[in-house]
């Protein structure tokens, strides 16, 4: 079982690399991110979405749904630690208890 | 245990200390349009004061933010975020799309509006989340 999950593993990696080669080069001002979407919040930003700061605007406005699945995931970290830490106090007190 | 750590120079020291830093924070937030900041500085800023005063000052002085306070509030701050979100879906927006938001303003000011209003639940978010992870960490055993 191990084998396998690690030959599926290197081919994973493989198929990342191979796919790799693809991507357009660091710092290219002709990629579709460079050429489209950059300018388009540089130029647009404030008067879009009322906010000066560049780096707002992206975050809260244009990309708010990356925003949302970062708040939901310190709250799902905050709640794991409650369960976890609160369960495993619970578990040691009735372990005294019984004694 | 968390026993009260503070003497008279830091009960003192952060009594001057606090309220800046309250005050920060709220800036922080709300100044994030203009300057770098945001909802989540500005929540670890009001956890840290809060923290801050809990440990000099002893365990009974929370502020009102015990743990399962911190828990609510964690809460309602990412049912705010979500909240505004679908609130957008009301007025025929999509979903974070705040500009069709009904409030009588310009679109890019209703988005401005509705970018603080997500700051907001960030921010309580953030805060509710580190209080209720370090008084996990740190807290007596009932």
């Amino acid at each position: 079982m191990k084998k396998v999950a690690l030959i599926l593993l290197l081919l994973l990696a493989g198929l990342f690399i191979y796919t790799s080669f693809d991507l357009p080069p660091t710092n290219d001002l002709n990629s579709p991110p460079a050429a489209h979407v950059s300018p388009r919040y540089i130029e647009m930003a404030h008067e879009e979405t009322g906010a000066v700061n560049m780096v707002t605007a992206v975050l809260a406005d244009y990309r708010g749904y990356d925003t949302l699945g970062e708040t939901t995931v310190i709250f799902t970290a905050g709640i794991s630690c409650l369960l976890i830490l609160e369960a495993r106090r619970k578990q040691k007190r009735n372990k005294r208890g019984g004694r | 245990m968390r026993e009260r750590y503070g003497t008279t120079i830091l009960d003192t020291a952060i009594r001057l200390l606090v309220p800046f830093y309250l005050l920060y924070a709220v800036y922080v937030l709300v100044h994030g349009h203009y300057s770098p900041g945001g909802g989540f500085q500005a929540g670890v800023t009001l956890a840290a004061s809060i923290l801050l005063v809990n440990m000099v000052q002893g365990d009974e002085v929370t502020w009102g933010v015990n743990k399962q306070t911190a828990v609510i509030l964690a809460s309602i701050g990412t049912f705010i975020y979500a909240g505004i979100g679908i609130l957008a879906l009301f007025w025929g927006g999509n979903f974070l799309d705040y500009g069709v938001l009904p409030l009588g303003e310009i679109e890019p000011k209703v988005r401005a509006l509705g970018t603080l209003g997500i700051e907001t639940g960030v921010t309580l978010g953030v805060m509710g989340t580190f209080i209720v992870i370090f008084n996990l960490l740190t807290g007596r055993e009932e």
